[in-house]
């Protein structure tokens, strides 16, 4: 069951440390956005295979916005 | 005096750019193609026939290259010689020029270590826990506790990862980590005539990520003894490097009352109001004057702590979810005022809070004759405060000011994050 990732907060993209296709575990940084000077991880909520990245960096992404989807 | 201010395209609607006489675009919101950007400052300043450049307390305040940049360009930089920023900046040449000057500093490297070998064999020396530190840092950044060996090579490589990140440089030093320390500052201020004087101190241990929530001055608790102490080390410190203008020297005071210098901020800080109220004087009318060339404007004799002050920081972050940012849009803003209140705010009802620089919307200061009763008017103005719209410390500011450890002045600065205010 594909599942969304969505920011937290409002932010900025500042890294993408992962890519489709790499597996994660509950809790890694899928993303990491920029707010207000802090970096913020976007964390997987369980482990998985990243299916899909949705931003890219320096893109601003609203609080809820889908930033990724998971296997 | 007339005032012009800089904007980048995120801060055309703000309040200082109305406040100013005159105001000048300079770039795009990201603060690199504005606010860190000191070629379009300069230019703003040309183009505006400036006589001389305030930096305040964030972006470029703290940047030698900076300061040069102003001087030759023949503006006053109001703040030290570029030379004193460079050396203080270096966190190590820092330790080692104080030390020189007999300032107490936190046993420790006082060269960068390499890798976690050489800070292992630091490590050794001072005893674990330590703090790995960057030598160029500031604001926490790149900074790790590491509580034993097993810890130390992850600790390493992720605070030189995050330093290089944030300061181009991922050198490192190891200090003493202290349990339980307070963080007491003082605030200096010297001529060119080479006079420095000394304008008391502040308390500022309610922190979250080695970032000041409260502060106030004078410090409770503080015995004379230990004052006087550090006073007159943060003058010898100072007098050593030749330091002009506004500065503060931070300190660690640990639970037996001794005491070690930390860094020292080459700028205004944040909390100057606390001071300015305890003291009457006025910092920037003295940092514009002794910029400009003239004397110091009080003699030691002539500064003294005459009310108790309190500063609260209102960040749009909310304290419920670990301090997280919250960006958006003012909604609904009404503060208080009257009798022994101070407020300097950035936002109005209406503002946006960008996600672009840092979460300060504004500083609630009170002032009394009496600690207690300043701390006591810092709760009523905080239960007057509205703002809406977005998420504020205010409800956590509440509960600090009401505790019983703030109110009997016993605080460190690992308070908030070991959760002694949380609801």
């Amino acid at each position: 069951m594909p599942e969304d990732i969505k920011a937290h907060i409002t932010g900025v993209v500042f890294q993408i440390p992962t890519k489709p296709g790499d597996r994660v575990a509950a809790g890694d940084a899928v993303i990491v956005l920029e707010s207000m000077k802090m970096e913020i991880p976007v964390e997987a909520p369980r482990a998985g295979a990243v299916r899909e990245i949705k931003v890219q960096e320096g893109q601003t992404v609203q609080e809820g916005d889908v930033v990724a989807v998971l296997e | 005096m007339r005032t012009v201010a800089v904007y980048s395209e995120a801060d055309r609607e703000a309040f200082h750019v109305r406040e100013a006489d005159e105001a000048v675009a300079i770039g795009g919101a990201p603060a690199r193609e504005s606010y860190l950007n000191s070629d379009r400052i300069l230019e703003a300043a040309r183009q505006a026939r400036a006589d001389a450049i305030h930096p305040g307390y964030g972006f470029l305040s703290e940047n030698w290259r900076f300061a040069k940049a102003v001087q030759d360009a023949g503006i006053v930089f109001i703040g030290p010689k570029p030379d004193a920023i460079r050396r203080m900046g270096d966190k190590i040449e820092a330790r080692r020029l104080m030390a020189a000057a007999r300032v107490p500093i936190l046993p420790g490297s006082l060269t960068p270590v390499a890798n976690a070998a050489e800070a292992r064999r630091a490590a050794d020396e001072v005893g674990f826990p330590i703090i790995l530190k960057a030598a160029v840092g500031g604001g926490g950044i790149g900074m790790a506790r590491v509580g034993q060996e097993a810890e130390l090579q992850s600790a390493f490589t992720t605070a030189a990862r995050r330093a290089q990140g944030a300061f181009g440089s991922g050198e490192l030093y190891v200090e003493r980590y202290l349990e339980r320390p307070r963080h007491v500052e003082v605030q200096v201020f010297g001529d060119d005539s080479g006079e420095v004087v000394h304008l008391h101190e502040r308390e500022c241990s309610i922190q979250r990520r080695h970032q000041k929530l409260v502060e106030e001055s004078p410090a409770p608790n503080l015995p004379a003894a230990s004052k006087a102490a550090l006073t007159s080390a943060a003058v010898a410190g100072a007098r050593a490097i030749g330091y002009t203008n506004a500065g503060t020297m931070e300190f660690l005071v640990d639970e037996s009352g001794r005491f070690y210098f930390l860094e020292m901020n080459t700028r205004l800080q944040v909390e100057h109001p606390i001071t300015e109220e305890a003291t009457g004087l006025d910092l920037v009318v003295a940092q514009l004057r002794v910029g400009s060339g003239e004397p110091l404007p009080w003699r030691q004799s002539e500064i003294v702590q005459s009310r108790a002050a309190v500063e609260c920081r209102v960040y749009a972050e909310d304290p419920t979810k670990g301090f997280l940012p919250s960006p958006g849009t003012v909604s609904k803003l009404a503060l208080p005022s009257g009798r022994g209140i101070r407020i300097e705010s950035g936002i109005e009802a209406g503002s946006t809070v960008s996600v672009h620089y840092d979460p300060l919307l504004l500083k609630l200061v009170t002032h009394a004759a009496t600690r207690a009763q300043a701390v006591q008017r810092m709760a009523d103005a905080l239960d007057a405060c509205v703002i809406e719209g977005v998420r504020t410390t205010v409800p956590f500011l509440r509960r600090v000011i009401t505790s019983d450890e703030f109110r009997q002045g016993r605080v460190h600065t690992q308070m908030v994050e070991q959760g002694a205010f949380n609801a």
